[in-house]
């Protein structure tokens, strides 16, 4: 029985999950130097335009079309079958497609969350084979095992209520694996890059903390207390969170900053993701508080041990703060919440932090190992970096022929 | 005292500040400044209209150097900016008639450094 409530949340959830990615751009794009923000937004934005036609092509197929394996088959190829009537076993209130249009605002914000790892020196035509074939021989995938009919890893009771494992500790690993096989910008020792633009990144910060409501209450599929559930624990985690964020500097570096509030704002609702749908409000603030002093010690004091160039931190506030999460799942989880979830190891059922442990192994074994691959392929096929002089240039001029800034007028 | 300007390629500065630190040449004043050269540079492309004819972006340096060190610093930004293409920049060597460090009022050679 369809029911207008729940459908016309979804509809206003998927366009609300849609205005991620832009509000993405522009967090990441402020974040760059000046000479490649235009390739930034071009990235997110071309995200766009390829998943979207991906998705409704094979991608929804392969991700959620029933079935027991790899990829959930090909039953669903251009949506055939996938029409207005309501699909049970997914949301038995809603069309089928609105489920399906909601889903896709979540495939084109995953490899989205991938550019803060190459950016400012992956060449164009390299960045969209590869999305493409990590959207579908990652992506997809993992997200069938999860949500799919049939997927093994939700028969076997891991949590995830909005996409802590698929999109967040996915996105996460990819993004260090990148850092890997791309190798540091140049003269980062010698020149260490600022953000070009910090009013930027407060702007996409704040599209990123309004769309999430939509990601995570929308996961509810349902305009009840379930999405009201995910809706406060978003809102709270993600505000205790950024200020767990800003007092971590205020402490070690003597003063607060935006960046390093905005970056906590995102750390929580990444955090709560999985969470969002099973636990309650004073969990989601634990979870907020804690996800920003395991993201700042990996984004301040790990990675410039290690060395590695994750250039915008995807792999420090994605992969540490999802894996937080999911775990935190198996921890605060509570049958009063949500009926249809299960008791975590505080509310007597250890078992479930086990699992979560397992779903959290799998994603990062499986991802890492595939995205090296489809990077190793890419790259003998058309190289995966721009050459040292258009990277010194900057990719808005050398890949686009474009500007974002003039100097007069 | 000489005032060294150099104009050269935005993409060159940092291989330039490299040369000019290793011949220990650390104080130079940089500024973000348009031109109008012999070089057609990489053409912008607006909705299909190619911008031609347009101001080029180069970097100028500024570099005030006792006369011992004119020849470092020359050496230094060529080094670091010479592609061997149109473009590359020019450099430009003025006299210098003071130099005053405003937190000691020291003139002349020793302000310089």
């Amino acid at each position: 029985m369809i029911n207008a409530g729940d459908t016309a949340w979804v509809l206003i959830s998927s366009a609300l999950v849609m205005l991620m990615t832009p509000g993405l751009a522009f967090f990441y794009g402020g974040m760059v130097r000046k000479k490649n923000i235009l390739s930034v937004l071009m990235q997110c934005f071309i995200i766009m335009c390829v998943l979207s036609l991906q998705w409704v092509i094979f991608g929804y197929s392969l991700s959620f079309a029933p079935a027991k394996g790899f990829w959930g088959g090909l039953s669903w190829l251009g949506l055939k079958g996938v029409g207005f009537e309501p699909y049970a076993d997914y949301a038995g209130t809603i069309p089928h497609q609105a489920f399906m249009i909601f889903q896709a605002m979540f495939a084109i914000i995953t490899p989205a969350l991938i550019i803060g790892a190459f950016a400012e020196r992956m060449k164009f035509s390299a960045f969209l084979v590869f999305t493409l074939l990590w959207a579908t021989f990652v992506y997809d995938p993992l997200c069938h095992w999860v949500w799919g009919i049939g997927g093994w890893l939700r028969n076997l009771g891991a949590l995830d209520f909005a996409g802590g494992t698929v999109v967040h500790i996915n996105a996460g690993i990819a993004a260090l694996v990148t850092a890997l096989v791309i190798g540091r910008r140049k003269n980062l020792d010698s020149n260490m890059p600022t953000p070009h633009n910090l009013p930027f990144v407060v702007l996409g910060t704040g599209l990123l903390w309004f769309g999430w409501f939509g990601f995570n209450a929308g996961s509810a599929l349902s305009a009840n207390g379930l999405a009201v559930n995910a809706f406060v624990v978003t809102n709270t985690a993600a505000a205790a969170a950024g200020l767990s964020w800003a007092f971590i500097e205020w402490l070690r570096n003597g003063k607060p900053t935006i960046f390093g509030t905005a970056s906590g704002v995102v750390a929580g609702l990444v955090a709560i993701t999985p969470a969002a749908g099973f636990v309650s409000v004073i969990p989601a603030i634990i979870i907020g508080l804690l996800v920003s002093v395991f993201c700042f010690t990996a984004v301040s004091i790990i990675k410039p041990k290690l060395g590695y160039d994750d250039s915008l931190d995807a792999f420090g506030v994605h992969c540490i703060g999802g894996v937080w999460g999911a775990l935190a799942t198996g921890l605060f989880a509570s049958k009063a919440v949500n009926v249809a979830g299960r008791d975590g190891l505080f509310f007597g059922n250890p078992k479930q932090f086990l699992v979560q442990l397992a779903a959290v192994a799998v994603t990062l074994v499986y991802t890492f190992i595939v995205t090296f691959a489809i990077y190793k392929v890419v790259d003998m096929l058309i190289g995966i970096r721009v050459r040292e002089e258009e990277e010194l240039m900057g990719l808005d001029l050398t890949q686009h022929h474009e500007r974002a800034y003039t100097v007069l007028e | 005292m000489k005032l060294v300007i150099a104009i050269i390629q935005p993409y060159k500065l940092e291989a330039v500040k490299e040369e000019l630190y290793r011949q220990e040449v650390n104080l130079i004043t940089v500024s973000e400044v348009l031109g109008h050269g012999r070089q057609k540079g990489v053409a912008e492309i607006y909705r299909g209209s190619k911008e031609t004819g347009n101001l080029l972006r180069k970097i100028r340096l500024e570099i005030a150097v006792n006369d011992n060190f004119v020849e470092p610093t020359v050496k230094a930004v060529i080094k670091g900016a010479k592609t061997g293409e149109t473009g590359d920049g020019k450099i430009f060597i003025l006299d210098l008639k003071e130099c005053i460090r405003i937190r000691t009022e020291e003139h002349g050679g020793v302000a310089i450094g």
